[in-house]
């Protein structure tokens, strides 16, 4: 059913129609919406699930722990600050192997204290042990939620998953979404059927103490699972195009005009939009510009980027987050992913944008074009105010 | 004594450990149609080493701080599933876990009226990592981290009032208890699970290790801490104090002398007056005091 809505309301109706048994969130812009949505559901009847409103995202992501290791689906959303402070009950959530599903509405990090976008937060806890996947519109957003629940709740993998949508381009924008009808949805994720849970009639301890002689086993099968979900992700997401109409290839990267290219920028999230119109544009005066989207950033698509860009001369990569005295994110990433290979980009120069809400404009992506030459950088900032850092630096 | 089937031995705690007799104590009154969610301490570490457990009723560990809000998850689920009605849950944890970096989590979970039992076992100070001041150590305690010296008679700080903070959120059910009385103990359990709502017990166990007596003194010292009025039992209902268990005081002293980790203050009758006051205060305030 086609709707025009905002993304924040868009993925509340998922969640809804996924219907969890437990949700719990502490209030973080740009967060709310989504879920002063579902409260308001629960408080309607529309939605049978027990609403617990939280002293903290601690403690959200803590009842969400508790709720599903009873056996029962369970969803939370944050921000920024907010993940960065259940950051523990992150990592515990996923060593646990119980199947939490999160909406990070992406939030640049404080300090600066700043509300607006960036891809920080979410990134940050990238060795967290969740499958990471980024959208790129509010049909992706809605559409990414449901597949979570699918691909964590598979016996092959009991692993969370967090969808990342960027905050306020995505989570307050008005887009039309198609939303999957109830019994599609039905169709699609059966009921959470858990391999083990805390039940009287079946007592089992969860969360024990794995010495030097345990730990690392249970740490590598985590890896091992998230090697094996590239593979659970692109065939799960071949059964959601039969069942709902859609396009997606595999849900790891999107190919966007990439097989001639001699320069490609490579991105996450919604920024892609704006990538794919200055591609358009340049294509249609002759220059061979592409666009590689990376969907899935944890798993790492490493041997399907390789496959995507490995002819491909050129590459940028756009990152909406630092590693403060590193490489960027994913720059890193790509340039490990070509890394002692026959083929590959001979220039893998690396950019910093958008941070704390600074928009990335056409004009943004024309100048990490224009940088895109012979000589290789790496986190060159895009669209700094020079005036700013004279005041600040005295330079 | 006998196995328990729902606290099994073979688990690893020291011997004369106060967690381990109150929690046995605990679990067996609730009985086997219980969930606990357990804080990081001494009690989930001596009793849940993979591949063993000591539990046998479904039992969680997540982290250090954070047990009252998965038990407030886990009893959501519960009633989503409509089993609440026919399901324990127990929160415990330490002192430490309880009452410093776990109070946030637990006010939490006593604010939103959660139908969950949580147990503070509290021996006084971080056992697990070594004999680390809380902010439940007594006043005038040598720990590692308020070690009494030439300036210093040990923690600066009488014990935080846990059980009267928990009282404060209006709760229908707060008590105190020791491993020196386990029958006590038993039946505010199995009182506090027969009301619906928060309920929070906080029970006094001894750390030989930690408090420094033999492990054979375990309930005398427990019991003396109990008959001196620093360690009051008593039982709020509703907000109103329902109940204490009523003394004929012994001198601080005595307990004082009872443990190594008072004993800098033994040849300082000014210190142990301060300690004295204290007892007094309590007896005074609860009423603990015998009739003649």
């Amino acid at each position: 059913m086609k709707q025009f809505a905002e993304g924040s309301h868009a993925v509340a109706e998922i969640i809804k129609a996924c219907q969890p048994g437990v949700i719990s969130a502490y209030p973080i812009t740009p967060q709310t919406h989504i879920v002063e949505d579902l409260a308001q559901m629960v408080s309607n009847g529309e939605l049978k699930s027990q609403f617990v409103n939280v002293e903290s995202e601690h403690s959200a992501a803590s009842v969400v722990l508790g709720g599903s290791a009873t056996g029962v689906r369970v969803y939370t959303a944050t921000s920024s600050q907010g993940l960065f402070y259940m950051q523990e009950v992150v990592f515990n959530i996923a060593g646990m192997r119980l199947p939490v599903v999160m909406t990070c509405a992406n939030r640049a990090i404080s300090a600066p204290i700043n509300i607006w976008n960036d891809q920080q937060d979410s990134i940050s806890l990238r060795d967290a042990g969740w499958v990471q996947i980024y959208a790129e519109d509010n049909q992706e957003a809605v559409d990414f939620h449901l597949i979570a629940y699918r691909l964590g709740e598979d016996k092959r993998v009991m692993l969370p998953v967090m969808v990342c949508m960027d905050g306020f381009i995505l989570t307050h924008g008005m887009e039309t979404v198609d939303l999957p009808e109830q019994d599609k949805v039905n169709k699609f994720l059966p009921k959470y059927n858990p391999l083990y849970k805390l039940d009287t009639a079946e007592p089992i301890s969860m969360g024990l103490l794995a010495d030097p002689d345990y730990y690392m086993e249970a740490r590598f099968a985590i890896q091992e699972t998230m090697k094996d979900s590239l593979g659970y992700l692109s065939e799960i997401s071949q059964e959601f195009n039969a069942v709902f109409g859609r396009d997606y290839k595999d849900l790891l990267v999107e190919e966007y005009q990439t097989k001639d290219a001699d320069k490609v920028i490579v991105a996450m999230g919604s920024v892609c939009g704006t990538i794919k119109e200055v591609v358009d544009e340049q294509r249609s005066k002759g220059k061979k510009v592409g666009l590689l989207r990376i969907i899935t950033y944890r798993p790492f698509p490493y041997a399907r980027i390789y496959e995507a860009l490995k002819d491909v001369p050129r590459v940028a990569v756009l990152d909406k987050a630092v590693s403060l005295g590193a490489y960027a994110p994913i720059a890193v990433e790509m340039k490990a992913a070509f890394y002692g290979k026959k083929k590959g980009p001979k220039i893998i120069s690396s950019f910093v944008g958008g941070l704390g809400g600074r928009d990335i404009t056409l004009e943004s992506i024309h100048e990490v074009l224009r940088r895109l030459t012979a000589k290789e950088v790496n986190s060159d900032f895009i669209d700094l105010k020079p005036e700013l850092l004279k005041e600040e630096y005295g330079k | 004594m006998e196995n328990s089937p729902l606290f099994k031995y073979g688990h690893t705690a020291c011997a004369g450990c106060g967690q381990a007799i109150a929690a046995r104590v605990v679990i067996e009154a609730a009985g086997s149609n219980t969930i606990i969610a357990n804080n990081t301490g001494c009690l989930e570490v001596f009793s849940t080493k993979y591949p063993e457990t000591a539990w046998g009723v479904p039992w969680i560990h997540s982290l250090f701080e954070n047990a009252a809000a998965v038990a407030s998850g886990i009893e959501a689920a519960l009633i989503y599933l409509g089993k609440k009605d026919t399901t324990n849950v127990i929160a415990q944890g330490g002192d430490g876990s309880t009452g410093d970096i776990g109070l946030q989590a637990l006010s939490g979970m006593l604010e939103r009226g959660h139908d969950i039992l949580y147990v503070c076992y509290d021996n006084e100070a971080y056992m697990n990592t070594g004999v680390q001041r809380s902010g439940l150590t007594p006043f005038d305690t040598n720990t590692t981290t308020s070690p009494s010296g030439a300036l210093s008679s040990g923690n600066i700080r009488p014990k935080k009032p846990v059980p009267e903070i928990c009282n404060a959120h209006g709760i229908p059910y707060v008590a105190t208890a020791s491993a020196g009385f386990p029958q006590d103990l038993s039946r505010k359990v199995k009182k506090a699970i027969s009301i619906k709502g928060p309920k929070y017990i906080q029970v006094h166990v001894p750390c030989p290790l930690g408090w420094r007596h033999e492990t054979n003194q375990m309930l005398t010292v427990a019991k003396l801490a109990v008959d001196t009025g620093l360690y009051p039992l008593f039982e709020y209902e509703n907000g109103v104090l329902a109940n204490r268990k009523q003394i004929v005081p012994k001198p601080v002293v005595e307990y004082l002398k009872s443990q190594g980790r008072f004993k800098h203050l033994l040849n300082n009758p000014e210190e142990i007056k301060k300690v004295q006051d204290i007892a007094d205060n309590n007896i005074k305030k609860y009423g603990l005091k015998v009739e003649a």
